[in-house]
């Protein structure tokens, strides 16, 4: 929880002594607390009031790192209930799971297999993250083994699952250099896992049964001197792990409670009995509030819908992703190629270029700025209106690049094909197709016909 | 001292809304806590299911949703009842593709005739929705309600553009609306004062904010739904209490990745599953943020999302 100006203010020295550059230590305080100034701009806070507004200004759900190397991700770190009311930042991460005893060749086959599941799209690359290593009786060894196959073979990061601490132990071992989690200290191990993960400085999972139980635990952790935590609260049933999640979310949000505020882990993988509804679930829980999924297997059909909603979720609502106006190549178009124009939403952008590039008819794609709007929204919104699509397209230097004059808009703006007409007298308005999809058919048969 | 979740404290709730007539007659909304929230609330009726049947062939369904349909899309009447006795559609919505101006502009009377047969057809309730062009939706739906006044239907999307033919109609012929809007709470709201002035009965209002697919632009109609719940509830604003639809299989199924096939896109894996995970998961995220109907296309979604729900109900 945030302290107040006033509550500042008590932990300074009350000197006014102006060094901070402010008259007095109030108004010092007033500008920490709404974030204009910074505490190292006072030479006289004493230790003991700089441990309390650090502890005071902590994020409310502590961001905890997992693993290293480019699939590297952060858990937690969420400072809202609604994504509205300002954004969800760390997107839920998602892992699959491979029994520790899975033989060499069916585990090289697997990570080749769920290697190759990534997606690219508006100009991201949409992949997984996680495998959690699951150990299944085949002891420390063969644990350990499969552990350091997949952080020293693939880009995977890893959740190591044991309730031995020996068999942790080993696993830890093996793959401490890629920070895997450690899951899952109970009642009864917590000690001990606390101690491997203090050792190896890594991030610890605890497991209880229910919200309440997971209090002492975390309690117990944090006395240890351990901040990487991240909580499951043992629930399995979709409708109490649904309350759970969201009595967490509330807990540390709205009640400041710090024995909550950390990342949680949800297994649809015990949930289910097969994958759809595992994805289902999922789905639940990317929307709500978990910090990691672990599902059964990666398949395709399923991870990519769950990857495209994870991004929709935590987009920015406030800043739609955009790309910069200008004009764009496609293939290597001359002064014969169609030209095309668009808004600079870059879920736009990269649909149309996507099936440009597909039609492998070379184009010129002019991007006109529309605050980041679709087609037919920048059009309702005044931000694709003829007039200023006309002026862009003249401003635009496109002319000095093409020989002909005909300029092709979205079939969702044809209602401003006559104002870019009379803005640009000298030019030839053509209404493309709705769709994006009809642009290969339709690029084709234009220059199929010149 | 133990543990206790921090409750919300809601102003308001949402209206239990009745559509269709006499025994087929099914309840949505109602609910006094947010989507789910069943630990300090109840949600008396479960989300419902309505399947989409279109009153002509689509031309443009990938092979994976149409199969399941491919003996019945040339009859809207038997695609209808195939959804209610073999996939167990809750609700028909009949999606009339054939009225759009800039396809086949069929006329205010074939259209109601179609909805006659449909109607007529099925023993649930039917929901018209339009082609999303304001004037040719005021003209053949207002034909529909009064050709059709023997069933209680559900007529939309009604916008500002178009509230003042299809309510009258509607008012006048014992139909419910929908009050449609494009991803606004501010415009959500002034299409429904728009009705009630009108004298539309309120308790036969139903929202569409407008849906997003997954992966285009479900984020904004996600955050639009949170928004007209919060407002509805936390608020207590009687202007926005009403169930929630959302068309969405309509949304999904056009979307670039649900209809590639293998060879275009190998990377995606089976075209079937992947178009039907996209409408379910996408479904999903949609009862989270307060749908109470999701209008779905392939049975195997259906199916997939009515166990989710019922998991998360009971
Ligand atoms: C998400 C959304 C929003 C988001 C904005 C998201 C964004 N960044 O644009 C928000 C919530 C902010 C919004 C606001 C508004 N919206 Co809005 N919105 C939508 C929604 C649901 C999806 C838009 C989207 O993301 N589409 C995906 C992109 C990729 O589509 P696209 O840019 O059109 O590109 C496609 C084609 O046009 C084509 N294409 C694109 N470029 C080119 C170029 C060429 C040459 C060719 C051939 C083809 C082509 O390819 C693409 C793929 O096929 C649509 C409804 C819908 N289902 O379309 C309504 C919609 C566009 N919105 C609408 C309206 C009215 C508004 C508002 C004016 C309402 C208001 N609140 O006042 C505002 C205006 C915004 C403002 N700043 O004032 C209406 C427009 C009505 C109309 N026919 O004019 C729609 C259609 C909803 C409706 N049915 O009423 N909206
Ligand atoms: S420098 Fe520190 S002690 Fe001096 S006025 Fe500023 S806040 Fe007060």
């Amino acid at each position: 929880m945030a302290l107040t100006g006033i509550q500042i203010f008590k932990l300074l020295p009350k000197t006014n002594c102006k060094e901070c550059g402010v008259p007095t230590c109030l108004a010092f305080a007033m500008n920490l607390a709404s974030g204009k100034a910074e505490l190292d701009n006072c030479p006289y806070v004493s230790d003991e009031a700089r441990e309390k507004l650090a502890e005071a200004s902590a994020p409310p759900i502590r961001p905890v790192k997992l693993g290293k190397g480019v699939r590297e991700a952060t858990a937690g770190g969420e400072t809202v209930m609604y994504r509205h009311e300002k954004t969800f930042y760390n997107p839920t991460t998602l892992a699959a799971t491979i029994p520790a005893s899975m033989a060499e060749a069916d585990l090289a086959a697997r990570l080749t297999a769920w290697n190759a599941f990534q997606y690219e799209r508006v100009g991201l690359n949409l992949r997984p993250e996680l495998i959690a290593v699951k150990d299944d009786g085949a002891g420390p060894d063969a644990f350990a083994k499969t552990a350091k196959t997949i952080a020293e073979t693939s880009e995977f990061n890893l959740i190591l699952m044991s309730e031995d601490p020996e068999v942790m132990k080993a696993g830890v071992e093996a793959t401490a250099f890629k920070r895997p989690l450690i899951y899952g200290a109970t009642e009864a191990t917590v000690e001990a896992f606390g101690e491997i993960a203090k050792a190896a400085e890594l991030p610890v999972a605890v497991k209880a049964d229910g919200v309440e139980a997971l209090i002492p635990l975390t309690d117990k952790l944090t006395a240890m001197g351990i901040k990487d935590i991240v909580i499951d609260s043992g629930s399995r049933d979709l409708k109490g792990s649904f309350a759970d999640q969201v009595a967490i979310r509330r807990a540390a949000l709205k009640g400041g409670n710090r024995s909550l505020g950390f990342p949680t882990i949800t297994f649809p993988c015990e949930m289910a009995g097969n994958a759809d509804m595992e994805a289902l679930i999922a789905g639940m829980f990317v929307a709500k509030y978990g910090g990691i999924v672990v599902l059964s297997e990666f398949n395709t059909e399923t991870l990519f819908p769950l990857l495209l909603e994870r991004l929709n979720i935590f987009t920015d609502p406030q800043r739609p992703m955009t790309v910069t106006e200008g004009i764009y190549e496609i293939g290597n178009p001359d002064e014969n190629s169609p030209v095309m124009v668009t808004t600079n939403f870059a879920l736009t952008y990269f649909i149309v270029s996507g099936e440009a590039e597909g039609s492998r008819v070379p184009c010129w794609l002019l991007i006109k700025e529309a605050e980041g709007l679709s087609v037919l929204t920048a059009w309702a919104a005044g931000k694709f209106s003829g007039d200023d699509v006309g002026i862009f397209v003249k401003k635009s230097g496109i002319s000095d690049k093409i020989k002909h004059n005909e300029l092709i808009i979205p079939g969702y703006a044809a209602a401003i094909a006559g104002d870019v007409e009379e803005e640009l007298p000298d030019w030839n308005i053509t209404v493309g197709p709705r769709e994006a999809a009809h642009l290969p058919a339709f690029l084709k048969a234009k220059v199929g016909a010149a | 001292m133990g543990f206790e979740i921090i409750k919300e404290s809601y102003a308001g709730s949402i209206k239990e809304i009745a559509i269709g007539a006499g025994d087929n007659a099914i309840s949505v909304g109602g609910a006094s806590c947010y989507p789910f929230y069943q630990f300090e609330g109840d949600m008396p009726h479960k989300p419902k299911i309505a399947m989409e049947v279109w009153d002509m062939a689509p031309e443009d369904w990938p092979e994976a949703c149409l199969a399941p349909f491919k003996d019945v899309v040339g009859d809207p009447a038997a695609w209808a009842k195939l959804c209610v006795e073999s996939f167990g559609a809750e609700l028909i919505v009949l999606q009339l593709k054939s009225i759009d101006p800039n396809d086949k502009d069929a006329s205010p009377e074939e259209a109601a005739a179609t909805v006659k047969k449909v109607a007529s057809a099925i023993d649930v309730p039917l929901i018209v929705w339009g082609c999303s062009n304001p004037g040719k939706d005021e003209e053949v739906l207002k034909a529909v309600s009064e050709e059709c006044q023997e069933f209680q239907l559900t007529l939309g999307p009604v916008e500002d553009a178009n509230h003042k033919g299809i309510g009258a109609s509607a008012m006048g012929y014992g139909h419910a609306l929908i009050s449609s809007s494009p991803i606004d709470v501010n415009l959500a709201k002034q299409v429904n004062i728009l009705l009630e002035n009108l004298g539309m009965p309120m308790d036969r209002v139903i929202v569409d904010p407008t849906t997003g697919g997954l992966g285009y632009g479900m984020e904004y109609s996600y955050s639009v739904m949170e928004r007209l719940r919060m407002a509805a509830m936390q608020q207590g604003d009687d202007k926005l209490q009403f169930p929630i639809i959302n068309n969405l299989g309509n949304e999904i199924w056009k979307c670039k990745e649900a209809k590639q096939s293998v060879e275009e896109a190998p990377i995606l894996g089976d075209p079937e599953k992947r178009g039907i995970l996209m409408e379910a998961v996408c479904a999903v995220s949609y009862l989270v943020a307060g749908g109470d109907i999701l209008i779905m296309r392939h049975p195997e979604s259906v199916r997939l999302v009515r166990s989710f729900i019922d998991l998360m109900i009971e």
